[in-house]
């Protein structure tokens, strides 16, 4: 036996001889949504599709005044605000979480979670833990952005804080849905494809009615134009939204995120 | 009681059955390889046992419990590695192995497990960035993090240095000597016939044979001589004048059965000196497991 194999087998009968360390339980939701966080923290290109396009949009267009703005808007950063805090969410819960869920899942790293005592409800809470922590950076950002912009909130802070907790909830089903059944690189177009559609219909950057009829009628169906609509009323407008478009984005927010569940493979 | 009991099972993927009617056991303490081709079946089988995939039929009990039905019981006392991946790219092994230790209640210390895989060198490096054996050693040592009592290793010495493959093969025979059950698929020989206590040999979704390697050697080997010389041979002319058989291997590579090894060997080099041609190499002896292995799943082809 040489030095080196005797060295090996010395050190590796020593670390199962080992004393026993904490005997503290540990939580598997913990563990993993502090690891979630972290590796969204330290993302570039999900920071830049996160926080650097939102904020693009928000002071560019806010100072440029290129933009239509919704009847009886006179100030775009009025509408911009609650827009790019949409458009925000949209990033984060469904091409950020959905792209990186992708890969985690074609990394095998999803299949490996699966023979861990991590429960998949555990792994998904975990996630929208991470994607809610950076939605609040994200909203207390564009908001700062905006006040310096010469927004001033107005209207209710309670559905605005609501319109925002459904919007994630929305938007993060439907990235987990796309992760967990598309493979990595289809989950990189789609998410990033349905991230454009509702981008122009979801009345954050473009106002809806700028939109041809049919295509507008559509539109409001959809969580983007609810999740930007109702942030705008109860953000900028100081009015209340309508009954319908909070059924439309009660409705999306729960059905996503329950079919996510579902239909999550972890490989 | 065995940790891990397989009566009959069966795993269908559409109308193709992938795993027919297999049969294992593993007892506490013990290292069991289940070797196999490509495609024979081995992983289908071993992610059925883990709970991972769902069989079509049979009955499955690790430490006694369902792995479909008892998962919850079940996946704090086992550890799992995967062929290939399964670690986030761009975690390092210090974050992958504290992530992995938070799961579990009573985990070793990441740090003690990185320096026993000896990655210390590179605990901060992303493991997209690690090399073949760095990335398993930290599966390894993900695998081992819950002191788990029944470890599955699929393929755990693949693409690893000489080096590696000897602290791996040591890290699951110190296991199994503190009672942990390794159940283990390979496609290195030596290495199954090195650590296992017992070989299971899977073609077609099926055990064609099991045991120690020493019971397969006997069961299927044959005593042969192996031999490689500096030129091809006339192997019409030696076989001939041995008046036996010769195998070609390949060009200069040869076999002829043998019963009596010494016998063959005096007059095969005295053949050879008298065309004066040198031996590269001379094996005599029962057949190794390597041969044994292409020995039966080649049968196994025959019958099918």
């Amino acid at each position: 036996m040489t030095k080196i194999d005797q060295e090996s087998k010395q050190s590796t009968i020593q670390f199962l001889r080992a004393k026993e360390t904490t005997t503290l339980p540990n939580s598997p939701y913990k563990a993993q949504a502090k690891a979630e966080i972290r590796l969204t923290m330290t993302q570039s290109e999900s920071l830049l599709v996160t926080f650097g396009i939102p904020l693009f949009f928000l002071v560019v267009f806010s100072l440029l005044k290129v933009l239509p703005l919704p009847h009886g808007v006179t100030k775009s950063v009025y509408f911009l605000v609650p827009g790019t805090i949409a458009m925000a969410i949209m990033a984060t819960g469904m091409v950020s979480l959905g792209i990186s869920t992708g890969v985690e899942r074609s990394y095998g790293v999803l299949k490996r979670l699966g023979t861990t005592p991590l429960s998949r409800g555990a792994l998904i809470a975990a996630k929208i833990t991470s994607v809610a922590i950076v939605e609040l950076i994200q909203v207390v950002l564009l908001g700062s952005v905006g006040l310096l912009l010469g927004w001033r909130p107005s209207g209710n802070a309670v559905a605005f804080i609501l319109a925002i907790i459904l919007s994630s909830a929305a938007f993060a089903g439907i990235g987990l849905i796309m992760a967990g059944r598309l493979k990595s690189e289809v989950v990189i177009g789609a998410s990033n494809g349905v991230f454009l559609l509702l981008l122009v219909l979801g009345g954050m950057i473009f106002p809806i009615g700028a939109l041809p009829g049919p295509i507008a009628a559509v539109a409001k169906l959809l969580p983007a134009y609810a999740s930007a609509h109702i942030l705008f009323n109860s953000g900028s407008a100081g009015i209340i939204s309508s009954l319908t478009t909070w059924v439309t984005l009660v409705v999306w927010a729960v059905a996503m995120p329950l079919l996510a569940t579902r239909l999550f493979k972890f490989e | 009681m065995a940790s891990i009991d397989v009566k009959n099972l069966w795993i269908r993927y559409g109308n193709y059955d992938a795993v027919q009617g297999v049969d294992l056991e593993v007892s506490t303490g013990k290292v069991i390889a289940v070797l196999g081709k490509n495609g024979a079946g081995k992983t289908s089988t071993i992610e059925a046992i883990e709970g991972y995939r769902r069989p079509f039929n049979g009955d499955i009990k690790v430490l006694g419990l369902n792995p479909i039905t008892d998962r919850k019981a079940l996946l704090p006392q086992i550890g799992v590695m995967l062929q290939v991946g399964g670690i986030y790219p761009r975690m390092n092994a210090k974050q992958a192995l504290e992530l992995f230790a938070g799961y579990y209640n009573d985990p070793y210390d990441p740090k003690l497990l990185i320096d026993q895989v000896q990655l210390t060198h590179v605990a901060d490096r992303p493991y997209r960035y690690l090399s073949g054996g760095e990335k398993q050693r930290l599966a390894l040592a993900l695998a081992l993090v819950n002191k788990p009592k029944v470890l599955f290793l699929d393929e755990p010495t693949a693409g690893v240095d000489t080096l590696g493959k000897g602290l791996i093969r040591e890290i699951i025979a110190e296991s199994a000597s503190k009672g942990a059950s390794v159940l283990m698929t390979t496609h290195e020989l030596a290495e199954a016939e090195r650590i296992c206590d017992e070989i299971i040999v899977i073609d077609k979704g099926k055990v064609i044979a099991s045991g120690t390697s020493e019971a397969l050697r006997d069961r299927y080997g044959r005593s042969a001589v192996s031999f490689k010389t500096s030129t091809t041979l006339d192997v019409s002319d030696l076989e001939s004048e041995l008046g036996i058989t010769i195998e070609s291997l390949g060009q200069t590579t040869y076999r002829m059965e043998s019963q009596s090894s010494v016998i063959q060997v005096g007059a095969l080099t005295a053949y050879l000196q008298k065309k004066g041609i040198d031996v590269l190499e001379l094996n005599a002896g029962k057949s190794t497991l390597e041969e044994v292995f292409l020995e039966i799943t080649s049968k196994s082809d025959d019958q099918n």
